[in-house]
Formats: C-alpha cells, sequence, structure tokens
C-alpha cells in the first residue's frame, strides 16, 4: 500500500459537527480504503498556484472510496478554517494516505479497548468505534471523551446512540457541564481515569488522542496506575 | 487547466526559502510520540555504541558531559509539516562518540529509552551532521521533547532525531526501526520529500 501519490478528492458533502468544526465527505475513486485511527495528508491550491498541506484523521474505515474527515478550526490556522468554513459539495482537493500503521485498531485483536479522547481527537477513535460496530469483534469497548463542554463535544449523537453493552461512554466535561451534571467541570483526574477506564489487569489495548498537554498527562497518569507504556498509544496534536 | 481548490488562499502563512517542500512554519514546538513519555533521571541514564562486532563503549550522564559539548544553530522539520527555523542546542558529535570505534558499519539504529528505534546511515550520522543532544534554547532538554537526551539530525524529518536515546547499535545493512516499519520512509530527506513508503 503505497502512499506516495497525490489523490484527487471532490467534496461530496459538509456537515457542521460544532460551532467550530465540520465534517468533510470525500469522493476519491483512487482510495485504497483504510484501517481506523490512520490519517491522510491533505493539499490545497489555490487558483494561483500557492499550495498547502496539512495532516488529518480519518473518521471512516474500510474498503469503500469514500472517505471521511473532521476538522476542527484553528482560530489563525490556513487551512483548516478553509476547510470548516469555506468548502462546499463539488470543490477539489487532494490527499495522500492512507498514513500511519500504529495508531490503529485490528479487528483481530482479542483485548478490551480504551478509547480516550481529547477534543477533536475523538476523530480517529470514533473511526476505531464504528469499525467495531461493523465488526464480528467480540472485544469490548470503552471510551472516555474530555471535551470543553457539551456544545463543543463532535459527533455527540452518534456515539450516545452507539452506547451499548460493548461500547461503554463516559464523558467528562473541562470548561462546563450539562445543567445537573453531578461532576463538576475540570480536567480529568488520575482517580476518575482509574475508575472509569478498563483496569490494568484487564490488559487493554489503550488508545490516547488530543492536544499534546492532555495526552502527555493522561499517559503519564495511566503509566502510574499500572497501564504497562507498551499497550498505551497515543497521537497527539499540537501547532497549528 | 489544472484543477484547484475554489476560494483556497485567502489566510497564507509566510512563506521562507529555508523551508522544504509541504512543509509550513511554526514557532511552537509541537510533540509526535507513540506512547507515554519515558522519565529517565540523569542518574540512570547511560548511552553505548555497540559495534557490529559486539564491542560496546558507554558512558554515563557525566561521562558525556565531559566530551566536547557543541552549539548547534539549524532549522527542524517534522513529517507532520511543521517546520521551526533557528532553533539552538546543545549537544556531543556522533562524530566524537564514533571516534576511536573500528567499523564497517553502514547504518546504525538508534535505541531509545520506551524501546524505540530508528534507522539512521551512517553517512548521515558522521561529518558533523548529528549529536547527542541535551539542552534546546539554553534550557535542559524537556522530557516530552527527548530529555535528557535526544539524537539530533536536523537534516532529516525529525523522527530520525530519536526521543530518549540510550544508543546505537552499528550495523552492516540498513534495517527499518520503529516508524520506518510503521509507514515512514526508510531514510526521511526533507528536500525530497521522503515522507512515507
Amino acid at each position: 500500500m503505497s502512499a506516495s501519490a497525490w489523490l484527487k478528492a471532490h467534496v461530496s458533502a459538509v456537515v457542521p459537527l460544532t460551532a467550530h468544526a465540520g465534517s468533510l465527505l470525500l469522493d476519491v475513486p483512487d482510495w485504497p480504503g483504510n484501517l481506523p485511527g490512520q490519517h491522510l495528508d491533505v493539499r490545497l491550491t489555490a487558483e494561483d498556484g500557492y499550495q498547502a498541506e496539512r495532516s488529518y484523521s480519518i473518521a471512516s474505515f474500510g474498503p469503500g472510496t469514500t472517505v471521511e474527515l473532521a476538522v476542527d478550526e484553528v482560530p489563525d490556522g490556513e487551512v483548516s478554517p478553509y476547510l470548516v468554513r469555506d468548502v462546499a459539495a463539488g470543490d477539489f482537493l487532494e490527499v495522500k494516505g492512507p498514513l500511519g500503521q500504529y495508531f490503529v485498531w485490528r479487528e483481530a485483536e482479542p483485548a478490551p479497548v480504551q478509547l480516550i479522547a481529547g477534543g477533536s481527537g475523538v476523530v480517529p477513535l470514533l473511526a476505531m468505534a464504528r469499525a467495531h460496530a461493523a465488526s464480528g469483534s467480540s472485544a469490548e469497548f470503552r471510551l472516555l471523551y474530555s471535551t470543553r463542554s457539551p456544545a463543543d463535544a463532535m459527533y455527540a449523537d452518534e456515539i450516545s446512540r452507539r452506547e451499548d453493552a460493548a461500547f461503554e461512554v463516559s464523558w467528562v466535561y473541562t470548561r462546563q457541564a450539562p445543567d445537573g451534571w453531578a461532576r463538576p467541570a475540570g480536567r480529568v483526574s488520575e482517580a476518575e481515569l482509574a475508575a472509569l477506564c478498563w483496569p490494568p489487569a484487564r490488559q487493554p489495548s489503550v488508545f490516547v488522542c488530543g492536544p499534546t498537554s492532555f495526552v502527555e498527562a493522561v499517559a503519564d497518569a495511566l503509566v502510574r496506575i499500572g497501564h504497562a507504556p507498551e499497550r498505551i498509544r497515543t497521537e497527539r496534536f499540537g501547532g497549528a | 487547466m489544472a484543477e484547484f481548490s475554489r476560494g483556497f488562499g485567502a489566510r497564507r502563512r509566510e512563506s521562507a526559502p529555508e523551508l522544504p517542500p509541504g512543509q509550513y512554519l511554526t514557532t511552537d514546538f509541537p510533540v509526535l510520540s507513540a506512547g507515554p513519555t519515558p522519565r529517565v533521571t540523569t542518574d540512570e541514564w547511560a548511552f553505548s555504541v555497540v559495534s557490529e562486532s559486539g564491542q560496546t563503549t558507554s558512558w554515563s550522564w557525566s561521562e558525556l558531559m565531559a566530551l566536547p559539548v557543541e552549539d548547534i544553530h539549524t532549522d527542524i522539520h517534522c513529517v507532520t509539516r511543521w517546520s521551526k527555523l533557528g532553533t539552538h542546542w546543545r549537544g556531543v558529535s556522533v562524530d566524537t562518540l564514533l571516534d576511536g570505534i573500528p567499523t564497517i558499519a553502514v547504518s546504525a539504529m538508534a535505541h531509545s529509552y520506551g524501546g524505540y528505534t530508528t534507522n539512521v546511515p551512517l553517512a548521515d550520522l558522521l561529518g558533523g551532521k548529528a549529536w547527542v543532544a541535551f539542552e534546546f534554547e539554553g534550557e535542559p532538554l524537556a522530557a516530552e521533547h527527548g530529555g535528557p537526551a535526544r539524537l539530533l539530525v536536523p537534516h532529516l524529518y525529525f523522527w530520525k532525531s530519536a526521543k530518549w536515546v540510550r544508543g546505537l547499535a552499528l550495523q552492516t545493512h540498513d534495517d527499518p526501526g520503529f516508524w520506518e516499519q510503521n509507514g515512514y520512509n526508510l531514510h526521511g530527506d526533507p528536500w525530497r520529500e521522503e515522507r512515507y513508503w
């Protein structure tokens, strides 16, 4: 599976996810399919030939040629505001991928899976949850999703809809909790990670994705709780 | 006529001739790691070079500090497309560390605390091109950026600059390391865009 070529893509749909994030469905006729958790590079070309390239996580999985991206706007960014605010069905861009062979869930893995998302870090983890639901896997999944407020949660409806005995979800609100929510807003604590995630004894595969400070704090706490470092896979966002 | 992305280009980033193709400038210092950050103290830190014949040469932290330390002023380029220009580092040249070690190796596998590996041809490590670096912008190198010490090979994409480095295994062939087995290029020259398989 070579990732060396830029593939032509056309936007088939744009769906707002939050006030500052949206999903893009791309029609990529030459897409070779992707594993849940992989990412791709996007290349935009302005009318005068100027180009910019960025990496984005893929929310979709499997062999199809429709690729779903979810993009959170970086306020002073160059590419993400275009993808969130300006792009429309029919628009052209190019993609390269799928990329990355490590931050992926493979349905042959029998271990329980602990997904831990900070903000838009939920995107590759949603791809894993979707793949899990579509597979015959008997692996049990849990998701802990840390988000600023209910309004900032990406794919909240879908995640709630998917919740069942094989996919348990815990919500952590860091700035503003829903009315009547027992837990005051604040960052997830080590005690909460110990209580809400699979315990180390279950030897879960752990996937943590989010901003660098979130991933650093969570991964450090998981190691202190007793999870083996080699069972914790991380993907960090930083910069622009 | 080439296709273009309608309406794109209004918010252009500053460009610079020092920027390899497909990269953008950042003033942050983003982090790319596959797992938790290993926490290694300088007391427990040690660095070894193992030649292809099995000869091992090791340095403790204080032994490393006793070697000639160089100031490095360089640009760095991450495969995830950010570049940072004019960074300042201090470290010991790999030339100094390999000096006097007999070898016919063509490549080295850098090994890190935490288990990660990356392969670098010896031609990219020698000749004033690579260091074991322990200071960034006048401060001890932070753990999330590879401290106490990381390999610094700034003319290649930055995943080759192995964080938490603990040794080099010299090899007579160039085998893929961790990132190279997981989709990244065997060599990683940013000016030739050697990003992926």
